[in-house]
């Protein structure tokens, strides 16, 4: 089976069906311009940032900056939208570096566009969630047939897979 | 947008910094018009003259996920370099893979893609049936067959049905185009017999093309197809699926370039054993094509408007839900 990313993490706390598509390998984001949005933002929101941060590749995720020194975990996105899914990865990329034996690590959310930012850390709450969330997932994912069904949020009309979930006949 | 481009003189292609360069050539072999194309502007090349390119260039092709879609003289496709295959997903193969090994599987989609097909061959014919033109007959004959698939149990018995519905359609040919310098007597290929033989050829050609780009973008294996059996074609997927697509987007396209004398006898060239278009002809049919993928409609399901290219799309996104036994696939029938 293949590791679970913060991907994962982040959509099984939007949508399960989405979850369970994108473990498949069935995704839509190459046609999406959102997604082309949030790659430029990366490239553009912070270009002189480059050297004091770092993208470390930890257990199949990837955090694109991370400072060492401080042990901070820096997310940019660009809207605060989804945020408790937001609040899920990062938090998923702090549980990741603990695994990994680094103490007491932190990080901030940042919205460029909104001009805001905000703190996660991670609480001894999240410590115990998270290894069951990582288990429900597995148990869903491993399952051929069963899609989760369509969620009917407004969020879907923003979604990627939209046509996907939606197109009938 | 990215757009398709078609090459119809020869020439050569070259890589530019980050765009091709076209030099076409003229009837002496000397060098003519340059054109530049911006890389990302291009969704996919198609080539119909002999077209001079390197490996350089195909890397760059490659690497900016554009194929090249090549025909031979009698216009017929023969074959493609295709981006490596940037989307492939490996459970979505094996299901795949399942749905053509299994025959009950497989004959649920083989029939489903005839009726698909069936209902949008009829929609034409009652459209002209509604101004006047005699083809009940035939609308009767062709839903017989229709009401004959549920009972066929081999992949052959559904293709049997479908090459019947698609002969007594082309039965009303005779009486759909009215235009002087054109009959037809029955279906030909290979090559064509007669100027309308030619024209479906033509279209049929490019439906296929169309089809195969846009499975392309999605993560079906084109190569595994369930009514045609696979290897008919390297990619016959894309002969499934046009199937469904044809009567839209070939046949009418068809009827209102003859119809409005948009192409006319003189556009074709009759050899010793055929009948070709020429080069004006094709560009004129390639114009009215590409409008007509590209026109769009109101989805009843999506509530957005979509293009006739994005429907095969679409197509393909019911496919793909079916092989992951999500919801069963339905075949689009055009409703409007
Ligand atoms: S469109 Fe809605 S149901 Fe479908 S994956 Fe997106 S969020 Fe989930």
């Amino acid at each position: 089976m293949k590791p679970l990313t913060a991907t994962h993490v982040k959509y099984f706390h939007l949508c399960q069906r989405k979850l369970w598509l994108f473990d498949r390998d069935v995704w839509m984001e190459h046609t999406s311009e959102a997604v082309a949005a949030g790659e430029l933002l990366h490239q553009t929101a912070y270009p002189q940032r480059a050297e004091r941060y770092r993208e470390i590749s930890i257990g199949g995720s990837r955090i694109d900056f991370y400072d060492p020194q401080r042990k901070v975990v820096h997310e940019l996105k660009k809207s605060n939208k989804m945020e408790a899914s937001n609040v899920a990865q990062v938090k998923y990329y702090l549980w990741l570096l603990e695994a990994h034996g680094v103490e007491g690590p932190t990080a901030i959310l940042e919205y460029p566009k909104l001009r805001q930012t905000q703190a996660v850390d991670l609480t001894a709450e999240d410590r115990a969630r998270i290894p069951g969330e990582l288990a429900a997932m597995r148990t869903l994912l491993a399952d051929e047939t069963t899609c989760p069904p369509v969620i009917n949020k407004p969020f879907c009309k923003q979604c990627a897979y939209y046509e996907f979930c939606y197109v009938a006949e | 947008m990215k757009k398709t481009y078609y090459l119809f003189n020869p020439g050569r292609l070259s890589r530019q910094d980050n765009t091709l360069k076209y030099t076409a050539y003229d009837e002496a072999g000397a060098e003519g018009q340059t054109r530049f194309l911006p890389i990302e502007d291009v969704a996919d090349l198609y080539v119909f003259g002999a077209l001079d390119a390197n490996s350089a260039l195909y890397n760059f092709l490659g690497k900016n996920g554009v194929s090249v879609h090549f025909f031979d003289y009698y216009e017929h496709y023969t074959g493609s370099f295709m981006a490596k295959e940037y989307l492939l997903a490996g459970r979505l193969q094996v299901a795949q893979t399942g749905h053509y090994t299994s025959l009950p599987k497989r004959l649920v989609l083989a029939r489903k893609l005839v009726e698909g097909a069936a209902f949008n061959l009829l929609k034409n014919l009652r459209y002209y049936q509604s101004r006047g033109r005699e083809v009940g007959a035939e609308i009767a004959q062709m839903e017989l067959y229709v009401a004959a698939l549920p009972h066929a149990t081999t992949i052959a018995e559904i293709m049997g049905y479908e090459g019947n519905i698609r002969q007594t359609y082309y039965r009303c040919f005779e009486q759909l185009v009215r235009v002087p310098g054109f009959t037809f007597d029955k279906r030909s290929t290979q090559p064509p017999q007669n100027e309308l033989n030619a024209l479906l050829s033509f279209g049929n050609m490019l439906c296929y093309a169309a089809c195969l780009s846009q499975i392309y973008h999605t993560q079906l294996n084109p190569t595994i197809s369930f009514l045609h059996e696979p290897g008919s074609r390297r990619f016959s997927l894309a002969l499934d699926m046009a199937e469904i697509f044809k009567p839209l987007l070939v046949d009418r396209t068809i009827f209102r370039l003859l119809n409005k004398k948009e192409i006319q006898p003189r556009d074709f060239v009759r050899e010793l054993d055929g009948c070709l278009l020429k080069e004006t002809g094709r560009k004129t049919f390639v114009r009215v094509f590409e409008e007509r993928l590209k026109e769009t409609i109101q989805h009843r399901r999506l509530n957005r408007t979509v293009s006739y290219q994005h429907l095969i799309k679409l197509e393909c996104y019911k496919l793909t839900k079916h092989l992951l036994a999500m919801e069963e696939y339905q075949p689009f029938k055009a409703w409007w």
